[in-house]
């Protein structure tokens, strides 16, 4: 049994039901709101693996159903679905791992008294997404994709009472704003240029070959027309994605609650960015085969992504809030998908997208488990002594880190950080983005020793810590899932047997290599992991802190670089001082010319009008009036005359009728015989 | 005279004798009924000369008469109504006496 | 065949004239239910069976009772008080209306010559084919004076009924 093109809809559907179910759901309405959408959730589930055993059946084919949404002067605006294994995979990624993080929230959000909202809001978060994943239109992604920017708006700042919460919900929204607004110009000239937003159309949408070779003539800049508006496109992906440089919201979003930052801001919506460019991976290739471009899209792609990792790696190493580290690692990793992209294997970075949505996911419920229990103490240096009192998370939470951290052949993260190392290592045009992803790869080692140091081992350092409990199944249930889930996942794409990459690929066979075959790459990695880890060890593991105010081992030792990357490198400030301030410049330019030279010439309108009617009046009330109310008295009078014969009586109407009617006939009748 | 001619002089003398009635009578019941019978002339017409009209087979004339006396039907509740309406404000049922719509 | 129709049309206008002239409402509701028979019986003499039980059913049927009704509630004092001839001036213009009116149609009818001198052939309908003509050509039609039909029912109610429900009947 599979699903049918024709009815992928119900897998976006279904949780928009549950949306507007917890909308109207009362207050109290709890059990009902939660209930359905879980329940809705369940039900994608299943459909997204109904439709991947349809998308497997033939995996190289696109299945698309296209629908006229409405007409236009110029031609019918068409919106459709897609479903290919790309899109299945992550249909079934991102609804398996919100299903998780729908139940684990039952238990963290227990007390919240906007309970049934928060469903909602992770309903419709959760719609949009799918919608997005399932698209085969441009404009209904880009439709889609703001939704799920709407609903990061209303998760991050779903505690609004906090001032901090507001404000890095606005900042979420803003500067995603501004990555979506390339996007949205390079929709506009591509829906120009091609008259179709369609991915595949059979033979007629924009991914496919006839309309490519469209693209390829030369702007007077020198750039292709691919190129230009794949960068437009990747705008987005930036903003969204949170790479350098609109990398700067996604820290801030940890203000959101525990759950959505694992299922906004770790899992699935931060890589709708990458899902984007793998999807119209096809345009951003569409320039390599020119050889008189002065860059092409991919390069850009691959170097943004190797600075980011690079980036958040360095500064998750000085973070002190748990989720703040995890958020660094998110832009981080993040960055090695999009250099995975941009190096050419975007299969690698799907497989990474994959097994990052679930390691992340599951480090995040970690985290958010730790919170939870340690009542809303978030600093690592106020932990501790944790490993003791809490199991279950503890043991999940340490194999989430491992697989992060990419420890050797058991877990999911080693193996598509190596297909990533691997393809970065085989690029032709620079070796600059793989020396920062191994550098990146050491660092996350070290950060991640170092939060599980802080965290786990040695004893409580507050009271809170010191209390902490495990907290109930609803809770360590979707851990023990997710645990399960990010050590297993390695087997679809190991190097001797890629299935998941040939099923992308759409090749119907699985040919793989022998395993040791990049055995010089992958011990490279081993070694740097071991590096990276026995670093931290030496440096956190070894002599556990004392107490929560003890100065950080590695600030002694190199005070500036420490604070300045716990500041991070000072990216806010840059923006304030000069995007800041050039808006406030151009806020204050325009007040002056709103004031003064538009506001003068708007008064010296009015006064010009004001004079107009007074003259206006003055000819009215003397010429015009008068000839109008002789006129009306006349007509009065006459109207008055007239009612007289309105006498009310019906017997006098009959008669009138009747002798009318006479009056009549003889006419006819004479008329007739003259 | 033929019997075409026989009908409509019956029907025009019945049609006469409720527009009299209907004119003379101050009752605003009798009034309808009058009104009422100025209709039965008018649908006897209508079966006169479907009777002896150029296409009986057709039998316009039989719809129309049905549908007038649906209609007819309808006036007279509505008017009666109006009549029972009317005494109860105004305790009369003298149509001269309703004259709130003059001019 | 014309004697028929002379029978008809005298007991018809009878009751008719009776029932305007009448001094007694009752008895003027009973000479027009009369005279609806006689109308009923004329439809008979011509051949329209079907109009002639529908004129039995709505006038003298149902028509009359509501006149009956109406007659009942709108009483004043005695049920025979004699309803005056309100003033001797409007019954006169009346029926001099009239009979301008009466005149008029005589010299339309007697005027015209009548092209149909040969005697037709006895025209009959049945009610299949009044059946068939009211649902093929005609239902748009039937279906709005169905509607007609209940509202003005629904109005007659609405119209005839006392204002306030715990209000007692006058």
């Amino acid at each position: 049994m599979t699903l049918a093109v024709q009815h992928l809809w119900l897998i976006p559907a279904l949780p928009l039901a549950a949306a507007a179910v917890g909308a109207l759901a009362p207050r109290s309405g709890r059990t009902l709101a939660a209930g359905a959408a879980i329940g809705a959730m369940a039900g994608s589930f299943i459909l997204a693996c109904l439709a991947l055993a349809g998308a497997l059946a033939d995996p190289a084919a696109h299945q698309v159903f296209n629908f006229a949404w409405f007409d236009l002067g110029f031609g019918a605006l068409r919106l459709g679905f897609l479903l290919d294994p790309l899109t299945a995979f992550m249909c079934v990624m991102v609804a398996f791992v919100s299903l998780l993080i729908f139940i684990f929230s039952t238990g963290y959000m227990k007390e919240d008294a906007n309970y049934k909202q928060f469903f909602c809001f992770l309903s419709l978060f959760a719609a949009a997404m799918l919608g997005l994943v399932v698209a085969n239109s441009l404009l209904l992604l880009f439709v889609c994709w703001e939704l799920v920017g709407l609903a990061s708006y209303l998760l991050i700042g779903f505690w609004f009472h906090k001032p901090s919460a507001a404000a890095a919900a606005k900042k979420a929204f803003i500067t995603t704003r501004i990555g979506d607004l390339g996007f949205l110009l390079g929709l506009l000239w591509l829906q120009d240029n091609q008259g179709t937003l369609l991915f595949y159309d059979g033979g007629a949408g924009f991914l496919e070959a006839a309309a490519l070779a469209n693209l390829s003539h030369l702007l007077p800049c020198g750039l292709a027309v691919s190129t230009a508006i794949g960068l437009l496109i990747f705008c987005g992906a930036v903003g969204k994605s949170g790479q350098f440089p609109l990398h700067v919201w996604l820290p801030d979003a940890m203000e959101g609650p525990t759950p959505v930052s694992a299922l906004i801001h770790a899992a699935t919506m931060v890589a709708a960015g990458v899902f984007l460019i793998a999807r119209v991976y096809p345009l951003m290739t569409a320039d390599q085969a020119l050889a008189n471009v002065p860059v092409h899209a991919l390069t850009v792609v691959a170097f943004i992504g190797a600075f980011t990792a690079l980036l958040g790696a360095l500064i998750a190493v000085a973070q002190n809030d748990i989720k703040r580290i995890l958020a660094f690692s998110t832009v981080s990793q993040l960055g090695y998908m999009m250099l995975a992209l941009g190096v050419g294997s975007w299969v690698a970075a799907i497989f990474h997208l994959l097994t990052h949505a679930f390691f992340k996911a599951l480090l995040f419920l970690g985290a958010g488990s730790v919170i939870h229990a340690a009542h809303h103490e978030q600093d690592i240096r106020a932990l501790g002594g944790l490993s003791k009192k809490m199991k279950v998370t503890y043991l999940t939470f340490a194999l989430g880190t491992m697989a992060l951290v990419g420890v050797p052949l058991l877990f999911s993260g080693f193996w598509s950080k190596e297909a990533i190392l691997h393809a970065a290592h085989g690029w032709r045009v620079s070796h600059l983005p793989f020396y920062a992803a191994v550098l990146g790869v050491v660092l996350t080692a070290f950060y991640n020793t170092r939060l599980m140091a802080e965290t786990f081992f040695g004893s409580p350092r507050s009271e809170n810590a010191a209390h902490a409990r495990e907290n109930g199944p609803a809770m360590t249930l979707p851990l023990v899932i997710l645990a399960a889930c990010a050590v297993l996942l390695s087997l679809v794409n190991l190097p001797s047997y890629p299935w998941l990459a040939a099923k992308l690929l759409g090749e119907q066979e699985v040919r793989g290599h022998p395993i040791f075959e990049g055995a010089g790459l992958m011990g490279l990695s081993v070694v740097l992991v071991a590096l990276g880890v026995g670093l931290g060890w030496a440096l956190y593991g070894r002599s556990l802190r004392a107490n929560s105010a003890a100065k950080d081992p590695l600030a002694v030792r190199a005070p500036g670089v420490i604070a300045a990357l716990a500041n991070r490198l000072g990216f806010d400030e840059l923006y304030a001082a000069t995007v800041g301030r050039l808006n406030a410049a151009l806020a204050t330019l325009a007040d002056v010319l709103d004031r003064f030279v538009w506001g003068g010439a708007v008064d010296f309108l009015a006064a010009l009008g004001q004079f107009t009617g007074l003259v206006t009046r003055e000819t009215d009330e003397r010429t015009l009036n008068g000839g109008f109310d002789t006129t009306s008295d006349k007509l009065r009078g006459a109207g008055q005359a007239y009612s007289q014969a309105q006498t009310g009586e019906a017997h006098g109407y009959l008669r009138t009728l009747a002798l009318g009617f006479v009056i009549l006939l003889l006419l006819v009748v004479l008329g007739g015989a003259r | 005279m033929s019997p075409l001619q026989l009908c409509l002089v019956l029907s025009s003398l019945l049609f006469c004798v409720g527009l009299a009635g209907a004119l003379a009578r101050s009752n605003t019941i009798l009034v309808l009924l009058g009104i009422e019978l100025m209709l039965n002339a008018a649908n006897l017409n209508f079966i006169a000369f479907w009777r002896y009209g150029p296409q009986p087979a057709a039998g316009l004339g039989v719809i129309f008469v049905l549908f007038a006396i649906a209609v007819a039907a309808a006036e007279a509740a509505v008017g009666l109504a109006l009549v029972i309406a009317i005494h109860r404000h105004r305790k009369t049922v003298r149509l001269q006496d309703s004259t709130a719509l003059k001019g | 065949m014309t004697l028929a129709l002379l029978l008809i049309g005298f007991l018809l206008l009878a009751a008719a004239g009776a029932a305007m002239l009448s001094r007694n409402l009752i008895h003027s509701a009973l000479l027009l239910t009369g005279a609806w028979a006689g109308i009923a019986g004329f439809y008979l003499w011509a051949g329209a069976e079907f109009v002639a039980f529908a004129q039995v059913l709505v006038y003298v049927g149902a028509v009359s009772m509501i006149v009956l009704f109406a007659v009942l509630l709108t009483r004043q004092g005695a049920t025979t008080a004699p309803v005056e001839f309100d003033s001797f001036r409007r019954a006169a213009a009346g029926i001099i209306t009239a009979g301008g009116v009466m005149g008029v149609l005589f010299g339309a009818i007697l005027g015209t010559p009548m092209d149909v001198t040969s005697a037709p052939p006895p025209a009959s309908i049945t009610v299949r084919q009044i059946g068939a003509q009211l649902m093929g050509p005609h239902a748009a039609a039937l279906l709005i004076v169905g509607v007609l039909l209940t509202v003005a029912l629904l109005g007659a109610i609405v119209i005839a009924a006392v204002d306030k429900p715990d209000d007692p009947a006058p």
